[in-house]
């Protein structure tokens, strides 16, 4: 387009085509919302050197879903979808509570470690599988993801007997449900998971390949891209992230619950990636847009308890977000709906197999 | 015999595409009864006169009448049924269903809205049978070859209109490159079916790259270039010279000048032999060998086979015989990964679909190719990969020379140069160029073509596809002529060759 | 290929039946169903040695498979419309919660007759079908992401019904439910009669209406249908409208088989119901299957919960351990077979 004079029209058209603008956006309205219900929403408390507010509870609270959705957003950016996260969620929880419960001394540091490592180890063994049946076996991921789904809370639940297993080990609180430096410590895992995100994908070239893959497979295989690893890859660090998420709910909660644990993550988290503006056909994706996609998912749960709205309408308004934002994303009722500016263009070639030139970045035929 | 009415008349036919005219002021008519070959190179307005016709498109000027009444089609079905119907190479199909339902969906006879399944099976046997055709319609469609299939798309068009099977509503057939992936018996057996047809008073537009298969089956053709009518002949009357001629537009005398362009003489050391390479329906085993310097021209028409031998050089496609040493080593070509390692790159004909990463910015689609073969952990440094790009978009006068714009949002010429940058980057010994100077326009098109020339001064093989003839004999030191799936001829550029010795080369099919 | 000119010469055989015995078993698109048939008698027979004398060997134990599973059967029959024409409904689950919990409301809080409440229940969720059906095929988002939603709004209006279970003591209710047919051998409850009914209506239109030859066309390719001039948003949407209706329908037989409306009641179901039409032989990308398939897949679940019943010592997740090997087992089955198909 032309050069962007520094005016302020022009900086305020910057800032709206910012990719990130939207998602911010809404994250902001939806906290100022909550101001003239909860006056002090915004303010922090230090009580028994612990911090406090409603912030510092969204950001708790929204954690494992935040890991979560940041590992989806690579496995999305290569064109795919993994539905079996909340089932790895579960195993994880369900191996490192088992296997920490049968400690003599639950509090032994090593004992925790290795409980982790075990649960951390079976979550990407699951990721390898499912990278495994996508780019091996070329099975499409919504389905290839489906198995472990299906068989995982099963799976969790053989290892927990059944049983809500209980444990009562202090290191192992720490992750979902201590405090270090006054903050939850579970803050810090997200900050450096997702540092380490950001870091292996932007200060590497996987980011770029990912990309690449997902916005042209077969332009990518002509440039000698191997996607079938960066696939695997990709997969497999998104069961990791999953199974950081579940070591984090379990120890919230000092339990692991095979049934429960992790019930619908993968629908939030594909939700939070979806707000944070990475298309589900893959290519583009912003890690920063994932997090506050999660943050808004966890502010509107907040949101709806603090207005007094009843909380079980939370789920309905889930899918109004859900509908709005799928609505707002696809051409064709961005066409219907604002009307002939976007007609004039995309109407003329609508051949079946020919995008037309200005085709912009999303088709969603296929 | 009178001059008989013609079933279709298109006059002033004019489409146009925002900043493109694909068809300006085309007529075209179809007698019944008549097999009709619509002829010209890519971009010439075929497949846009087709889908003008078939409804897919809307047009811009110009009417259409079928059988003296004007007529406006606003979707396929609305042409299907007034009497035009269209098989696409792609067979339109549903294989997962019988071959009776195929020919019948959407008109199954019903009673009550019960399908009746024993009716619908034997008069499909009944039409099958007609045609001549040995076909079990109770079979799925999709255990039969694609030649077969393509039979049932066209027993399925003659069929429309009426349900009980009788005598046929279709009056035009619309055979859009039917024969591009069929072998010769198959081609007999379409043939015979077009010809029967034909005698029963059906009209057939007929698509095919196949200048002999023209030759065999049609009795008139019309030749477009450009978006513009060049000439309707009959087919006896208009030699291959003359049909060629008139496709690319310029008469073999006129071109005989072009040609003072010198080129480096001495070439290098066999860098690429390939021998015997080819891949069933894509082109016929080949020898090629490719020195070191040398820019290899390859000549002939649109869907002769130059892509398709670009890609085996490339391991795009998987060849089916044959074997590539590239500094004699032996290559194994099962992807472009083993090409790529051994210094081939390859630029695509086809820039959207297998060039560019359109939602990627210039400075990342510059530097896939190299980090591709970097692998994710190695990034190339900061500096060293911001001074690359802006070395490639300042030598290649990239525009914008801006590395962060979306490269989709860049001009064609500019895609193309982008494209060139990313493989140019990795240093290759041989770089396959497939029509990079399509669709752009004239100034990038001489800096790409002297791009060309000063690369083989440095030593870098080039094997060169384009459409048009002096392009490839301006540049070339060999040029290799392609015709019907064939490597058919080698010459060396010299003095005596010529666009015209070309062009009788294609023609002829022969080294002479 | 001279075998398609009518020559003397050529024999009948046609170029489908010239294949190797194994790649002709491959490719004969009634072996899924074939294998899940066999799968079933296989394990039947493996209870009957096994449980003869904890009373396996009693018909009922059979008649009480479709008792225990009608509701999943016609969900399930639902399911394989959309997965037949290419699509997923992930909202199975949340229609059938909701529509227990609304017809338990509507019966036992507001005092309708069951009589008007059981077309309401049915329309909602008809109507809840078409409208994600219309969303889909206008706006063309993809279908996962509009039954996710779809998923959300119905669990979440079931919430909004109450957050607590109520139950159904309407006297009609009560005796609907506890009605049984007798057929000599045993008894089959009307879930199940209602459920075969729905299953031989699915089989007909399937089989014997042009809407159900359009489902498998746009299945088995999208484009060409569109192309052989078929109309193909009235199907998508009809489809999805299908299945919300069966989705509706399977809610009110879940509420008579449980007698209870539940805002948790039946999460999950979904994947209960894809599992069952992929285990009975549906291609998961489409075009490709029998409705009948989907009542083995159904069977061989409802039998894996059984066996582990009468096994006793067995927990109940291991059914959804054998589920999901059977689904992955029925995956590379499916796999397999298109790959052979493509070369």
């Amino acid at each position: 387009m032309s050069t962007p004079s520094v005016t302020t029209p022009s900086r305020w058209r910057a800032l709206t085509h910012h990719h990130l603008f939207w998602p911010v956006a809404v994250l902001v309205a939806l906290l100022l919302v909550n101001v003239p219900f909860t006056p002090d929403f915004f303010s922090i408390k230090m009580t028994d050197g612990h911090l406090y507010g409603s912030l510092v509870s969204i950001v708790l609270f929204g954690s494992p879903l935040i890991l979560v959705a940041v590992g989806m957003t690579l496995v999305i950016a290569t064109g795919g979808i993994d539905l079996s996260v909340g089932a790895v969620v579960a195993i994880t929880g369900a191996l490192t509570c088992s296997y920490i419960s049968d400690q003599a001394d639950q509090n032994a540091l090593s004992g925790v470690f290795l409980a982790m490592g075990i649960g951390l180890v079976a979550a990407v063994v699951c990721g390898l599988w499912n990278g495994f049946l996508v780019a091996r076996m070329g099975i499409q991921p919504i389905i290839a993801t489906l198995i472990i789904m299906v068989a995982g809370r099963g799976v969790a639940q053989l290892i927990t007997d059944g049983q809500i297993i209980t444990i009562n080990s202090e290191p192992y609180k720490l992750i979902g449900g201590g405090y270090w430096l006054t903050l939850p410590f579970s803050i810090f895992v997200v900050a450096a998971v997702v540092a380490v995100t950001v870091a292996l994908t932007r200060r590497t070239a996987l980011g770029l390949l990912v990309e690449s893959v997902g916005g042209n497979a077969e332009a990518s295989r002509l440039v000698g891209i191997r996607s079938m690893r960066i696939k695997i890859m990709v997969y497999m660090f998104c069961a990791l992230c999953a199974g950081i998420a579940g070591l984090m709910i379990s120890s919230n909660t000092s339990a692991a619950d095979g049934n429960n644990a992790g019930l619908w993550i993968e629908l939030d988290a594909i939700l939070a990636v979806v707000i944070g503006g990475t298309s589900l056909l893959g290519g583009r994706f912003s890690i920063g847009g994932t997090v506050i996609g999660a943050l808004v998912i966890q502010t509107l749960t907040t949101t709806i308890y603090t207005i007094g709205v009843p909380t079980q309408t939370n789920l309905v308004f889930k899918a109004v977000v859900v509908i709005v934002v799928c609505l707002l994303q696809s051409p064709k009722f961005r066409a219907k709906v604002f009307g002939a500016k976007g007609r004039g263009k995309t109407a003329a070639p609508a051949a079946p197999a020919t995008p037309a030139d200005a085709a912009p970045k999303m088709e969603v035929s296929r | 015999m009178a001059e008989p009415q013609p079933v279709l008349e298109m006059t002033g036919i004019v489409k146009e595409f925002p900043g493109v005219r694909a068809l300006s002021g085309v007529d075209f008519r179809l007698f019944p009864g008549e097999i009709h070959a619509l002829m010209g190179e890519n971009g010439a307005g075929k497949s846009t006169l087709i889908k003008v016709l078939t409804g897919v498109y809307s047009l811009d000027g110009g009417t259409v009448t079928v059988d003296g009444k004007s007529v406006l089609f606003a979707s396929p079905l609305q042409a299907q049924q007034a009497g035009i119907s269209t098989v696409y190479q792609e067979v339109n199909l549903c294989p997962n269903l019988s071959v009776a339902e195929n020919i019948f969906i959407g008109r199954e006879p019903t009673r009550a809205g019960r399908i009746q399944w024993k009716r619908m099976r034997k008069e499909a046997a009944e039409l099958v049978d007609r045609l001549g055709l040995d076909i079990d319609v109770s079979a799925p469609l999709s255990s039969y070859p694609l030649a077969v299939q393509q039979l049932v798309a066209i027993v399925r068009s003659v069929g429309t209109g009426d349900s009980d099977g009788e005598g046929s509503g279709t009056k035009v057939l619309v055979l859009d490159e039917p024969t591009s992936s069929l072998d010769r018996d198959e081609v007999l057996e379409l043939f015979r079916l077009m010809r029967q047809l034909r005698d029963e008073g059906v009209a057939i537009l007929f698509v095919s790259h196949f200048l002999d298969q023209i030759y065999e089956i049609c009795d008139r053709m019309t030749v477009l270039r450009n978006g513009t009518l060049v000439g309707e002949h009959m087919v006896r009357d208009l030699d291959q010279v003359g049909l060629i001629e008139l496709m690319i537009g310029k008469a073999l005398d006129q071109l005989e000048e072009l040609h003072e362009h010198q080129l480096r003489s001495d070439v290098g050391e066999t860098l690429v032999q390939a021998e015997g390479l080819g891949r069933t329906g894509g082109i016929a085993p080949f020898d090629l060998e490719i020195k070191k310097g040398e820019v290899i021209g390859l000549a002939g028409l649109l869907g002769s086979g130059r892509t398709e031998l670009a890609r085996l050089l490339f391991g795009a496609d998987q060849p089916d015989s044959g074997k590539v040493t590239i500094g004699g080593k032996q290559v194994s070509m099962s992807a472009p990964n083993d090409a790529i390692g051994a210094g081939v790159a390859f630029c695509s004909e086809n820039r959207k679909a297998e060039g560019l990463v359109p939602d990627l910015t210039v400075r990342e689609n510059i530097i896939l190719a190299l980090q591709a073969s970097r692998g994710w952990i190695r990034p190339i440094p900061v500096a060293q990969r911001d001074e690359l790009v802006a070395k490639y978009i300042k030598a290649l006068d990239i525009r914008p020379a801006n590395p962060e714009a979306r490269v989709g949002q860049l001009s064609g010429g500019n895609q193309q140069k982008v494209l060139l940058a990313r493989w140019l980057i990795t240093q290759p010994q041989l770089l396959i160029l497939d029509e990079p100077t399509r669709g752009i326009d004239i100034g990038a098109k001489a800096e790409i073509q002297k791009l060309v020339v000063s690369l083989s001064e440095d030593g870098m093989a080039v094997l060169y596809i384009a459409a048009e003839l002096e392009e490839v004999l301006r540049l070339s030191h060999t040029i290799g002529v392609l015709r019907d799936r064939k490597l058919v001829a080698r010459l060396t550029n010299g003095p005596e060759i010529t666009t015209s010795r070309i062009l009788e080369t294609i023609a002829s099919g022969e080294h002479q | 290929m001279s075998a398609t000119t009518k020559t003397p010469t050529v024999p009948e055989g046609r170029t489908a039946s010239q294949a190797s015995p194994v790649a002709r078993l491959l490719g004969d698109r009634r072996l899924p169903v074939l294998v899940t048939a066999a799968l079933f008698l296989a394990m039947y027979i493996t209870g009957l040695g096994r449980y003869q004398n904890y009373g396996f060997t009693e018909p009922q134990v059979f008649l009480n498979l479709f008792i225990d599973n009608g509701y999943l059967l016609v969900a399930a029959v639902g399911a394989t419309f959309v997965i037949m024409s290419g699509g997923i409904d992930l909202s199975v689950g949340s229609v059938i919660g909701f529509t227990t919990m609304f017809t338990a409301w509507m019966v036992e809080r507001q005092g309708l007759p069951l009589l008007l409440v059981v077309p309401l229940a049915l329309g909602v969720g008809a109507f809840g079908g078409f409208l994600m059906g219309y969303v889909i095929h206008n706006f063309e988002i993809q279908p996962f992401i509009v039954t996710l939603a779809g998923l959300f709004l119905f669990r979440g209006l079931c919430l909004v019904i109450s957050k607590e279970s109520i139950s159904i003591s309407d006297s009609s209710v009560s005796s609907l439910a506890q009605a049984q047919a007798q057929l000599g051998i045993g008894f089959l409850s009307i879930g199940a009669i209602v459920a075969l009914v729905v299953l031989a209506v699915a089989f007909y239109v399937l089989h014997y209406t042009r809407f159900g030859r359009r489902v498998y066309a746009i299945g088995g390719n999208e484009q060409s249908a569109l192309l052989m001039g078929l109309p193909m948003g009235g199907t998508k949407i009809a489809v999805y409208t299908v299945s919300g209706f069966c989705s509706a329908l399977a809610g009110l037989l879940f509420m008579l088989y449980i007698q209870s409306g539940d805002p948790l009641h039946a999460v999950g179901m979904e994947l209960d119901a894809i599992a069952a039409v992929v285990i009975g032989g549906t291609l998961l990308t489409g075009g490709s299957g029998y409705v009948l398939g989907t009542l083995f897949g159904v069977l061989v679940l409802g039998l894996i919960k059984s066996l582990i019943q009468f096994e006793g010592t067995l927990s109940s997740w291991w059914t959804k351990i054998a589920t999901g090997v059977l689904l992955c087992a029925f995956i590379l089955i499916q796999r397999a077979m298109t790959a052979r198909k493509q070369t």
